[in-house]
């Protein structure tokens, strides 16, 4: 038997577009190592029948169905170990994501499994997934094989697409599990906060990225007014690490824990272009960058560079751009 | 209150970052420093020692890896651990993540610390998930990402952002906490502590002094297989600019928008 379990997230009734890719991705490829794809969701009264047989329209056959706590990995790991340990799957499959990763790492210490993550595609070889990872800055490919009975996939996010097939609804089966003592040591106390104003990013055609060679808070001043150069319909987005620090609102966060856009133009000011935030971005049409050190990571993945300092050629910028727009 | 601080050796940032064009490879030779994530774990436990919340009576610095590793730890202690453990072993080279991070929990068992804390994500490995693996098999509760941390009645309120916004959970100690960058700004070392560093204790322990399972770690006892390393699709390079005289480089930076008709 070679089933592959999927883990799906959801937020106030609602199922996460990567886990559903996940879904979709596992249902592909079990198919073809003769297997089948279930799938996992641990949460309350949200997790209704409808909700999890309709996970049967992405190709999941069977949907355990744990009671928990939402939005936290270690009881997922209890619910998984538990189904594995009773079903006999052989893989497991996680579309990427913060818990994703964590549920992905606990599953393998308590199952003693092999473990990948940052997966970008996966591939049956020889009855067997094979799991294709890029490494070191994404400058070379690993190819993953797994030993032993379980092997751990965690992908990348937006690398599995969600896809319906005609597979009608899926089976809905109640887990009964008891919790390991650890797993109930952490509780949620808040989910979900959105913090800064509610800016709008997703429909924009031109975003000018800020990103901590900003250097304040403040100076997020010269992407808005660059932004309001271009005109039309164009916006300012940033960086995981200037939201955390507070200096841009989180709505306006682009990468894995943030939103995933492709406008015509991705202008990006002072990032440095790590692969969370790539992830986000890297669909856009045309990427422009401005950094000061020629070695960012940005430059790899952007059709103009510009080796300097933002604070001389943002303000210049945004001078030429209004007076074309004048002419 | 014992805060054990996992560590890691990695080439250093200067140096790994740049592409050789030739190859298209990431250049890993040359100089190794401790991995600047781990930099923040670090000045986490300083902070919770330096708050007054709870008496912090001791910081231990781990690290599993070879010989050379010892630089990492000196430099951990420079930064503020009283003492160091070093878990080096033939046996374990050729570990995955799975195994790392069972090797590790061995090690940081036989501490029994009321929290553990690692860096965000290695320079080189870029797994995000060593301490999750630890956790498990420390039976302890554990978070990943946490960019605030604060102690209070034997738990820690922690905030970090996960797939829908910023969570705040409440996790009961003993745990285990990978710590984002955004958390704090370390500290630089003093002159005085990177010398007195090399004369704080350092604990060497091989892997059957912790009772790790031979069969468990190094390539035999790794259960993924990496290999096939090859270039991925190369999109074409893009055209570079270097700002000399900027009045220039604006003007070729609005030539090139034009030419797409962005403006
Ligand atoms: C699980 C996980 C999820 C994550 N999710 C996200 C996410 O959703 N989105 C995201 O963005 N990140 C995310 N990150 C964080 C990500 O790894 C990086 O830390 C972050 O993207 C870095 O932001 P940055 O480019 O603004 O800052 P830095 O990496 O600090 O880069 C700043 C850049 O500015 C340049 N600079 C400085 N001064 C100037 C100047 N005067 N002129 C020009 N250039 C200058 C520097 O050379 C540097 O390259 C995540 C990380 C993890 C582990
Ligand atoms: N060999 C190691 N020794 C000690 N700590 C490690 C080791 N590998 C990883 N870590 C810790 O785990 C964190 C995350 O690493 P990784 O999961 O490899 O991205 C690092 O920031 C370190 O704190």
């Amino acid at each position: 038997m070679a089933d592959v379990l999927t883990y799906v997230l959801h937020y106030e009734g609602e199922l996460n577009k990567n886990s559903l890719g996940a879904v979709s991705e596992g249902a592909a490829r079990a198919s073809e190592i003769g297997g089948e794809c279930h799938a996992v969701v641990v949460g309350g009264e949200d997790l209704s029948d409808h909700l999890c047989q309709s996970l049967g329209a992405y190709g999941a056959r069977k949907v355990f169905r744990g009671r928990g706590p939402e939005g936290l990995a270690q009881p997922v790991v209890d619910v998984m170990a538990k189904v594995i340990d009773e079903h006999g799957h052989a893989y497991a499959l996680f579309g990427g994501g913060l818990l994703g990763f964590e549920i992905g790492a606990g599953l393998a210490a308590r199952k003693h499994a092999g473990v990948t993550m940052e997966v970008i595609s996966v591939r049956a070889e020889d009855g067997k997934l094979v799991a294709e990872r890029p490494i070191l800055q994404d400058s070379q490919i690993s190819v993953s094989r797994y030993k032993g009975d379980l092997g751990i996939i965690i992908g990348r996010i937006n690398a599995f697409e969600a896809r319906t097939v005609d597979g009608g609804s899926a089976e809905v089966v109640d887990v009964d599990v008891e919790y390991s003592p650890w797993s109930t040591q952490a509780e949620m106390v808040e989910r979900g906060e959105q913090r800064g104003a509610d800016v709008d990013i997703e429909g924009a055609d031109i975003l000018v990225a800020g990103g901590r060679g900003l250097g304040t808070a403040e100076n997020f001043k010269l992407a808005e007014d660059l932004a309001a150069a271009f005109g039309g319909n164009s916006a300012v987005a940033a960086t995981r690490a200037v939201v955390d620090a507070g200096w841009y609102p989180y709505a306006a966060q682009i990468g894995q824990t943030g939103k995933t856009v492709a406008p015509k133009l991705y202008l990006a000011a002072g990032i440095s272009g790590a692969i969370q935030h790539k992830v986000g971005m890297q669909s856009s049409e045309n990427i422009v960058a401005i950094n000061k050190d020629a070695g960012a990571p940005i430059f790899e993945f952007s059709d103009l560079g510009v080796v300097g300092d933002l604070n001389k050629i943002l303000p210049k910028l945004t001078e030429a751009i209004k007076a074309k727009k004048g002419s | 209150m014992k805060i054990c601080v996992l560590v890691k050796e990695v080439p250093d940032a200067a140096v790994e970052k740049r592409i050789d064009s030739s190859t298209g490879r990431l250049d890993r030779a040359g100089e190794k420093n401790l991995n600047p994530y781990d930099t923040h774990a670090i000045e986490a436990a300083m902070q919770i020692r330096e708050g007054g919340a709870v008496e912090v009576e001791e910081i231990v610095a781990v690290t599993m890896g070879p010989e050379s590793a010892v630089r990492a730890l000196h430099k951990a202690v420079s930064l503020g651990a009283d003492r160091s453990v070093h878990l080096s072993d033939d046996a374990l080279a050729g570990s995955d993540v799975a195994a790392t991070g069972y090797a590790l929990a061995k090690a940081v068992e036989k501490e029994s610390p009321d929290l553990v804390l690692l860096g965000q994500q290695s320079d080189d490995g870029e797994c995000y998930t060593i301490g999750a693996v630890v956790a498990d098999h420390l039976r302890m509760p554990s978070l990943t990402q946490v960019i605030k941390m604060d102690v209070a009645d034997g738990a820690l309120r922690c905030e970090r952002q996960a797939e829908y916004g910023y969570d705040t959970v409440q996790v009961r100690l003993p745990a285990v906490i990978s710590v984002g960058d955004a958390i704090n700004e370390p500290r630089y070392p003093s002159l005085k502590a990177i010398m007195g560093a090399r004369k704080k204790p350092l604990e060497k322990v091989a892997a059957g002094e912790v009772g790790i399972d031979a069969g468990l770690v190094g390539e035999d006892g790794s259960r993924v297989q990496c290999g096939d390393f090859h270039a991925p699709e190369a999109k074409p390079p893009g055209r570079i600019i270097e700002d000399e005289d900027t009045n220039e480089t604006v003007e070729q930076i609005v030539a090139w928008l034009e030419e797409r008709k962005l403006i």
